[in-house]
């Protein structure tokens, strides 16, 4: 009796766990058992290495083999564990080196000649590899860019089973074969769209970089033709680069949706901008067996945008108030669950009603009365709650598209004062942000003459209590946009102003 | 006979030798009842194995052990039981066996012993 060991990953969300793989050849009939909860796609693994080992001009051994995945306990998915199972197999067979087959952690899907193929979810398996203290790891020669990714592990690409077995120290021929690679994304068009694209909108423009400037989510109520959709595409611009830490994750994000091929690390915040005919589940991820991200995940660090808010189903809007509140999403099933990262800057964009011309000048609204108050209704109060800045956006007229006396903020302008008014924030703050009640009460309490307006609003019932602190925070906000140390009436002002703003 | 035919007598003669210069005592050899044939029945000291005795010519299509299905394995088992009962033998214990071998009717390239190879 023999044994051959190796280490794999298993994926759950974005956490990783390495997952010890041993094959015990043993005396009995030629067979290939899998066990240790794997699913449909792991358990066909055991067709996928027998071809692919003779086919590699190497021998599977005829007796009976038993493959444990351990912790056997963890459910495992996906067909990466090829790669570790066949080897653990040669080693098991003493075909090739134990000690250096043990020592390396080993990703990869085998095609039946032999040769390997990408898999999803590199980039976040290689990062969990090093966290557990793994010192190398073999990786399909078409993941390299991503795996590559990660600082402080060896990355070794190979190309087939026999690459990866002439590694481990076994003189065999290796036929070149043609690099597996993943399906690639067309590189994305550089981008054409300037802020200064929005015209004759002032109030707009500053209240965008208010948006970015201090995270606050908004909502947009316009006639259709307003721009809310060009609004919401440049909030994404003049957001901030993301930090190392950020890019990490968001690369790591869409390397497990597979939006994307990975081969560098994102450094914008993504903008994801699903259909109003999302489920639930498209929207905060899920799926059987593999749990993979939705797009509020997809669009963590980067801003949802929710194109006619009122379409998408109530249950649908309403999963996203846990995740707005916690920034992250937990999901979970019967057998497992995963944590996914859902810290989103949510913007929701709106038609008045469902003709789109109420209110607008010159046009007539068709819906009745009842009708129209449905239609906004569907956005319950608790999500527009969360909403900061509510923004009544209108059809630009001739007269503001021509005039050239209006300033016109460039994406880059907006960015810097963005930056500015970040960097602002962060002196005062340093990393926490403080809770409502320093706001009101500690030492950044604001002058009684700066919230007047604020508290009338209070005592008159316009206002809940966490809107009260809402607007706080939406004034600090405005004040740094503005390099003003302290917010004064005239911000409140604008503050509740931006929070009260559009008639729900 | 067929040459698959021959070779397969062939590959039971190994096995048989093979039984016997290993302390085996060939009890039977091809016994046929209506469920199907048992290649070699030998005796170990006080058990019996029910053996069976797979030839191939290479290994290019496999092992020749990998053609001992799971539906030939139960049917060795009812096998063992007629044979017993048919020969009024009873035995401390019974096994069945398989009898792997590589060879071309003239020498033989391997030959691997499977004991025990159900349960």
């Amino acid at each position: 009796m023999t044994i051959g060991r190796t280490r794999s990953v298993a994926l759950s969300g974005l956490s990783g766990h390495l997952v010890d793989i041993e094959a015990d050849i043993a005396s009995g009939l030629p067979a290939l058992v899998i066990i240790g909860l794997p699913d449909a796609s792991l358990g066909e693994a055991k067709d996928r290495v027998r071809s692919a080992i003779a086919n590699s001009g190497l021998v599977m051994p005829p007796t009976r083999v038993t493959v444990n995945l351990s912790p056997a306990s963890l459910p495992k998915q996906g067909s990466g564990f090829d790669l570790a199972i066949a080897l653990a197999i040669l080693a098991g067979s003493r075909d090739v080196p134990t000690e250096s087959v043990a020592s390396c952690v080993h990703l990869g899907e085998l095609a039946l000649d032999g040769r390997l193929r990408p898999v999803a979810g590199v980039l976040p398996a290689v990062v969990a590899a090093r966290d557990a203290g793994a010192s190398r790891i073999m990786v399909p020669a078409g993941n390299r860019a991503e795996a590559e990714l990660v600082p402080g592990i060896e990355v070794i690409p190979v190309s087939s089973l026999a690459h990866a077995v002439r590694f481990h120290g076994v003189d065999i021929t290796v036929h070149d074969v043609d690099v597996i690679e993943p399906p690639r994304e067309p590189e994305p068009e550089p981008t054409q769209r300037d802020l200064s694209d929005i015209v004759g909108q002032p109030d707009i423009i500053s209240a965008l970089i208010a948006a970015a400037a201090g995270g606050h989510h908004m909502f947009m109520l316009g006639p259709p033709g307003a721009g809310k959709t060009m609004i919401a595409e440049r909030l994404v611009d003049i957001l901030p680069d993301l930090t190392p830490e950020e890019s990490l994750e968001v690369t790591s994000i869409s390397s497990l949706a597979r939006v994307a091929h990975t081969s560098r690390l994102a450094t914008r915040p993504p903008f994801v901008a699903p259909h109003h005919t999302a489920t639930a589940v498209a929207i905060v991820g899920g799926g059987s067996g593999i749990i993979r991200p939705g797009a509020v995940s997809r669009a963590s660090r980067g801003v949802l945008f929710l194109d006619e808010a009122p379409e998408f189903a109530s249950t649908v809007l309403d999963s996203l108030r846990q995740p707005l509140e916690s920034g992250d999403i937990v999901i979970h099933r019967a057998n497992t669950s995963a944590r996914f990262p859902a810290n989103v800057q949510l913007v929701l964009a709106a038609n008045p009603c469902p003709c789109g011309n109420a209110g607008v000048d010159d046009a007539t609204c068709l819906c009745t009365p009842d009708r129209r108050r449905r239609y906004l209704a569907r956005l319950s109060g608790p999500i527009l709650d969360r909403i900061d800045l509510h923004l009544p956006v209108s059809r630009v007229r001739r007269a503001q598209l021509f005039d050239t006396t209006l300033p016109r903020v460039t994406t880059a302008e907006a960015r810097e004062r963005v930056a500015n008014a970040r960097a602002r924030a962060a002196d005062r703050w340093g990393f926490t942000r403080p809770d409502p009640l320093e706001l009101r009460s500690g030492r950044f309490r604001l002058k009684p003459t700066a919230v007047r307006s604020l508290d009338a609003a209070l005592d008159r019932g316009a206002l809940t209590m966490r809107g009260y602190d809402r607007v706080i925070r939406i004034a600090w906000t405005l004040a740094d946009c503005d390099g003003s140390d302290t917010p004064i009436a005239d911000h409140v002002g604008r503050a509740l102003y931006l929070r009260q703003g559009v008639p729900v | 006979m067929a040459r698959k035919d021959e070779l397969g007598r062939w590959g039971e003669v190994v096995a048989g030798d093979f039984l016997v210069a290993n302390g085996y005592e060939v009890l039977d050899r091809g016994w046929r009842c209506r469920h199907g044939e048992i290649d070699i029945v030998a005796r170990l000291a006080s058990a019996i194995a029910f053996v069976e005795v797979k030839t191939r010519r290479t290994g290019r299509y496999g092992h020749p052990l990998e053609a001992i299905t799971p539906s030939k394995l139960a049917r060795l088992r009812v096998l063992a039981g007629e044979w017993c009962r048919a020969n009024r033998v009873t035995a401390a214990a019974i096994r069945i066996d398989a009898i792997g071998i590589i060879g071309d009717g003239i020498a033989i390239g391997s030959l691997e012993h499977r004991t025990a190879v159900i349960g």
